[in-house]
């Protein structure tokens, strides 16, 4: 990544100074630089800040979720079910009569543990299994390949189910569910990543100047596929949010009366037609959750991508 | 591409083509047993699926006997084999019928929802991403990319729904739950199952319109996805191509943009495409339950699904070997057309 | 592999050439054609016009054919139509259209139990022996007449392929070995002897469940396999003299029955009847709005009241024999103490929850036996009470309350029923986790008294009493090795030996008032000492078109009538 379109400015005092620097001291130094930038490209980006503006309120609302709620959200109250939107029920109520708004906001915790922990789980492992498999090539390939398509293969939601069987239902089993199956698209894109960089020049050179497999792994292959993983992840992450959702529908991820989103849709969508908003006010907190990830990821890619560039 | 590579190719595909036999019947293998594994390990009791809750425990027994699962689970396994090595995938006992003739009932529904979805999202997808591609940064970029991003946001069992309330319920544009009006169910003789393909062949076209109507909205349900996942990924790809040095080469060349774009770039778009697409097509095809549960879709994610919660492990063997396969397939397909186009790619 | 590659050519056809249109396709009615059948106004267009004309096309969705009775319903728990095997709700139902049975209940009269095959019956003095005389001039669907051996056939039937309803015969001590000698053709009639002490009223109800359809002997026989008594050929079809014959099953998706022309009481005015499954609720809704479907079933009572203003459409509410209970495993250290099973008896909303989201379709009731049918109790002493069920927990040593799980199942109302349960427990100080699972998943746990309190549902299997109070109060052996695993006590470890008695007496009583009474004090008994939490019965809310008349749904889940129909 280069740093010419910020070379005219004009020059600085401070962090700003030491951070744009042409010349500098340390690797430390250039480090912090190529965030800096990064995060310069990434600031002037319209829409990769609405992601991340969605998406700091997403951990801010479930940082504050006790201060800014009545109520734990979990407490049916018959005599108020189904109410539409007041002063005192910004979003209704459900078909328990719990507080709509109370229950989303605790249900943004959920779903950062859901996404979160299914993300740490993913990426390390596909992008080790496909780039290994990518650039080592051979057998090593052809048999991390065919347990992925053994993964791929299988249809995910059996293979999630029968795992929180063996486990009992439950969150945390679902997420390791979850990432069970997510893994192998994962390893897959970053195999064709690797196939395609294997040959370059670089690599060749690299390899020339008798650099270890696993170093050119580390330091030229894998961050040249993270790109790619990243965008398949940001892209995942509503599927994740619905798979989660699906799960709890079946009875194995979320137990009542915990308010997970996902959940709260799969027991509200009966109530579409008349109480449109039971099912809908999750709905819309999923929609824009998966729309800020995304949007994140989408300027995330632009940034991140070593190759586009810019 | 140059010559000398093209005249490499056919012996490459020959031996890609041994390979994938072998690995085909490797996966195949892995597929079986894990599943069969699960069957053990699954809470849901196949006796009770057969019996009933309430049955009492000398007829439990004796159904647990006859499904001879008091033996050990490689001998029950090896039995399986043996029936499947006959063509024989067993009897469903949630159907009563073999597993066999309820997958040529509901593999066809799926097949043609995921197929049209599929052909909607190419055919939309690719235009939408290189467009925006080409257009990076403009407006045609931002529309397509938020787009993309709202349909791929999207919870699609709740748009779903929305839609069946919208276009069936208040507009009345199109037909509602099921794949056709029941009192036209059983007229067309089932040559392929796919209700279109059967209803064109007997010339009934009334039945093809009802056909038609009820398959508009889980189809463009399922596109939607497919769409802006294809669209995203062919920007993305795109965007790569557009960067590199043989564009910029081309366009110093005096090539015309339409040429650098679809004859260059796209070209080498094209293998990373043809990834994705396999991968969305393969997703589609293992069924989308939810989907299917809001349409009423008699497909064969519900059928695996329900066949699970029942504890019917014959049909859900037999769904999942269906599945993996075309999903092994897809995937092998998409392999060796990669090997065979990308030269890079090629060891 | 390669077979059955060939058999999945063969079947699609790609072995063949594509014949012409075959004659199926040309006069539109396969099978059994139907001349009056309306046919919607035919278009031939290509395929674009087609989409097309999907976009341009409104009002397309005209009603129903005119003598086509279209049901949504969910009918996954359908997986046979063997009258000897059939033990589920939608199975139940669809059979006793297909079947005429020795004994049963009329739609045109619901609380008396008549002759079905059977014209008429003498018990002998010691009520032990049964003979029937058999309807003449009877035939089934096949045109065979049906006659005292196809009655016998049938019976023995039942106890020899041993299926699950096997036990509602075995309880007479008829088993696979002695039945062909107590169950015999005596003079062109059917006689029967019971070896047990049983009251002949309550055997003569018992054969007017499923397992007392009579089917066609020869038919069966043809198809018989193995010596399987025609059952493999049994599951998927039908050979009975009922109203209606079985055209197709597709498991989860539709039964299509056709009208018998040579019924007794005539030929049912619909000539098809449709049971199309629909699993969603909201599916269901719209469907019916629509005039897709005559009637749906399956509504929730918050949708039955989004479709009041609907003009087209009426509701009809029917009670059924379906209980919703909770129980708790006496074997618990903590909830098996009868004064704490007492205290969850006082920790039920039961008001708030009949009178909000179980509105119309579960109303209290507490005792064991269902209410509106001979027998019942309608007492219903309970009702929240937290201080009471604090007293409760105190005395068994428990004031500060204590934690469990509940197990239920996760198909509405159960899961919001659970959290209801879960709120008003809290309030003793009861903290409960709610854990839901699938039927299939639940009951092997429940049946493996692996489960502290369970929210479940229970239907009975023939209207007498006997048959929910066998299951809830009797246990004769209480060891894990008996595995009486059909036995809700059994399931709940609990045996209580003077309400064994009390049961078995119950049974023989041959005097039907006293009979009656001993029900009402067993069932007394129950809601002042037993695990359950009898709390709601359910009244199914069928939801139709104006336009449709005659539909009869019964008390039991069998006693659902399609023969009437009228649109």
């Amino acid at each position: 990544m280069s740093a010419d379109t910020h070379q005219e400015r004009p020059p600085r005092t401070g962090l700003r100074t030491w951070l744009l620097s042409d010349t500098p001291a340390s690797v430390a130094q250039a480090r912090c630089q190529r965030f800096y930038l990064a995060w310069l490209a990434f600031r002037s980006n319209p829409i990769a800040m609405t992601g991340l503006g969605i998406v700091a309120a997403l951990v801010l609302m479930a940082i504050l979720a006790p201060w800014i709620t009545n109520g734990s959200g979990l407490e049916p109250e018959l005599g108020n079910r189904l109410q539409g939107a007041s002063a005192e029920h910004w979003f209704g109520t459900d078909q328990l009569g719990r507080d709509l708004r109370d229950r989303v906001i605790w249900g943004s915790r959920i779903t950062l543990y859901i996404v979160g922990l299914v993300g740490i789980i993913v990426v390390p492992v596909g992008l080790l299994i496909g780039t290994v498999a990518g650039y080592v090539g051979g057998v090593v390939d052809n048999v991390l390949m065919r347990i992925t398509d053994v993964f791929l293969a299988f249809p995910r939601l059996i293979l999630a189910l029968a795992l929180v069987a063996a486990l009992g239902p439950g969150l945390e089993n679902a997420i390791l569910a979850i990432a069970l199956t997510t893994w192998s698209p994962y390893a897959r894109i970053a195999r064709a990543e690797a196939l395609t960089i294997r040959n370059s020049e670089f690599i060749l050179a690299a390899q020339v100047q008798g650099a270890s497999t696993i170093g050119i792994l580390y330091r030229h292959v894998m961050p040249l596929c993270v790109s790619s993983v990243i965008v398949r992840l940001t892209l995942d992450m509503a599927g994740i949010i619905l798979t989660a959702a699906g799960l709890g529908f079946l009875g194995l991820g979320a137990q009542p009366p915990t308010p997970e989103w996902g959940a709260m849709i799969s027991t509200g969508r009966q109530y579409l037609l008349d109480q449109w908003w039971v099912p809908t006010v999750p709905g819309i907190a999923i929609f824009v959750v998966s729309l800020g990830f995304n949007l994140l990821g989408d300027g995330l890619r632009d940034v991140l991508d070593p190759k586009s560039g810019r | 591409m140059s010559i000398a590579n093209a005249a490499g190719r056919p012996r490459a595909a020959a031996r890609i083509v041994g390979g994938v036999g072998f690995t085909l019947l490797l996966t195949f293998i892995g597929l079986t047993a894990v599943t069969f594994v699960i069957g053990r390990v699954m809470p849901a009791d196949p006796v009770l699926a057969v019996v009933g809750d309430r049955a009492p425990q000398d007829v439990y027994d004796l159904v647990y006997r006859q499904m001879g699962l008091d033996r050990p689970l490689y001998e029950q396994y090896w039995r399986y084999l043996e029936q499947l090595s006959r063509g024989d995938l067993g009897t469903s006992i949630m159907t009563a019928r073999p597993v066999l003739d309820d997958l040529i009932r509901f593999f066809p529904a799926t097949l043609e929802l995921a197929t049209i979805a599929t052909v909607l999202g190419v055919f939309l997808g690719i235009p939408m991403g290189v467009l925006a591609a080409v257009r990076q940064g403009q407006w045609p970029d931002h529309v397509v990319r938020v787009l993309g991003l709202i349909g791929y946001s999207m919870p699609i069992f709740w748009l779903g729904m929305v839609a069946l309330l919208v276009f069936y319920a208040n507009l009345d544009w199109v037909g509602g739950p099921g794949r056709i009006d029941v009192f036209h169910d059983g007229i067309v003789e089932p040559v392929t199952g796919l209700i279109l393909v059967d209803a064109a062949l007997a010339g009934e076209w009334e039945i093809f319109d009802n056909a038609v109507s009820h398959l508009i909205l889980p189809s463009l349900v399922l596109a939607t996805f497919a769409l802006a996942y294809i669209a995203r990924m062919t920007r993305s790809f795109m965007l790569d191509q557009l960067n590199q040095e043989y564009v910029l080469t081309a366009r110093v060349k005096g090539v015309s943009e339409p040429a650098v774009i679809w004859r260059h770039a796209f070209r080498n778009v094209l293998v990373q495409l043809i990834t994705i697409i396999g991968l969305t097509y393969a997703s589609l095809l293992e069924g989308s339950v939810l989907t299917e549960t809001v349409f009423s879709w008699p497909g064969i994610g519900q059928y695996i699904t329900t066949s699970l919660f029942n504890g019917d492990m014959p049909a859900v063997l037999g769904g999942t070997i269906v599945v993996g396969v075309c999903f092994v397939g897809i995937n092998m397909f998409s392999d060796l057309l990669y090997r065979l186009v990308d030269p890079r790619a090629r060891a | 592999m390669i077979h059955s590659l060939k058999r999945l050519a063969s079947l699609l056809g790609w072995n063949k050439p594509i014949a012409p249109r075959s004659p199926v396709a040309i006069d539109r009615a396969p099978a059994i054609s139907l001349p009056g059948i309306a046919k919607r106004p035919r278009r031939r267009s290509p395929l674009v016009l087609a989409c097309a004309s999907i976009l341009l096309a409104s009002g397309a969705h005209a009603a129903t054919p005119k003598n086509t009775f279209v049901m949504a319903k969910d009918i996954s728990d359908l997986i046979t139509l063997d009258p000897a095997e059939v033990f589920e709700l939608s199975g139940g139902e669809v059979i006793a259209n297909l079947y005429d049975r020795l004994m049963m209940y009329e739609p045109e009269d619901l609380a008396t139990l008549v002759g079905g095959v059977a014209e008429s019956w003498e018990v002998s003095g010691d009520g032990k022996v049964i003979t029937f005389s058999i309807r003449p001039g009877l035939t089934f669907h096949s045109g065979n007449p049906v006659t005292a051996e196809d009655v016998v056939f049938s019976l023995r039937r039942v106890a020899k392929l041993k299926k699950t309803p096997s036990f509602i015969v075995t309880q007479f001590g008829w088993t696979p070995d002695n039945v062909d000698s107590l169950v015999v053709v005596d003079g062109g009639k059917a006689r029967i002897t019971i070896t047990e002490e049983f009251s002949p009223g309550l055997v003569l109800n018992a054969l007017s469940a499923g397992i007392g359809s009579v089917v066609d002997r020869k038919t069966v026989l043809s198809h018989e396999k193995d010596g399987d008594l025609g059952h493999g050929w049994l599951k998927t079809n039908s050979a009975g003299s009922g109203p209606f014959m079985l055209k197709t099953w597709k498991a989860n998706e539709l039964v299509t029955l056709e009208s018998f022309p040579g019924y007794r009481h005539g030929a049912p005015a619909m000539k098809r009847v449709i049971v199309r499954h629909v699993h969603e609720p909201s599916a269901q809704r719209l469907l019916v709005e629509k005039g897709d479907v005559d009637l749906a079933r399956n509504l929730t009572p918050d949708q039955i009241k989004g479709i009041a203003g609907n003009p087209d459409l009426a509701v009809d509410a029917d009670p059924k024999g379906a209980l919703m209970y909770l129980a708790a495993n006496a074997a618990h250290p903590i909830v098996g103490d009868p004064r704490v099973s007492k205290a969850l008896r006082y920790l039920v909303d039961y008001d708030g929850m009949a009178g909000s989201f179980l509105a119309g379709q579960q109303r209290i009731h507490q005792a064991v036996w269902p209410s509106g049918l001979w027998g019942a109790l309608d007492e219903t002493p309970y009702s929240l009470d937290v201080d009471a069920a604090k007293a409760l927990l105190a005395e068994a040593g428990h004031p500060d309350g204590f934690g469990i799980r509940l197990d239920t199942l996760n198909a509405a109302p159960f899961p919001e029923v659970a959290q209801s349960i879960q709120s008003t427990l809290a309030k003793a100080g009861i903290e409960a986790e709610i854990v839901t699972a699938e039927g299939k998943t639940l009951w092997p746990m429940y049946r493996a008294r692996k489960h502290e309190i369970i929210l479940a549902r229970w239907s009975p299997d023939y209207t007498d009493p006997h048959s929910n109070v066998d299951a809830f109060a009797r246990n004769p052996d209480n060891r894990p090795e008996a595995k009486l695993t059909g036995v809700l006590a059994w399931r709940n470890s609990w045996q209580d030996e003077d309400m064994n008695a009390m049961v078995v007496a119950a049974r023989n009583e041959p005097d039907l008032d006293k009979r009656e009474q001993r029900y009402h004090a067993i069932q007394r008994s129950l809601q002042e000492s037993s695990p359950y939490v009898v709390m709601f019965q359910q009244t199914e809310q069928a939801v139709r078109r104006k336009n449709v008349q005659g539909f009869v749904s019964g008390s039991n889940f069998d006693l659902v009538f399609y023969r009437n129909v009228t649109k």
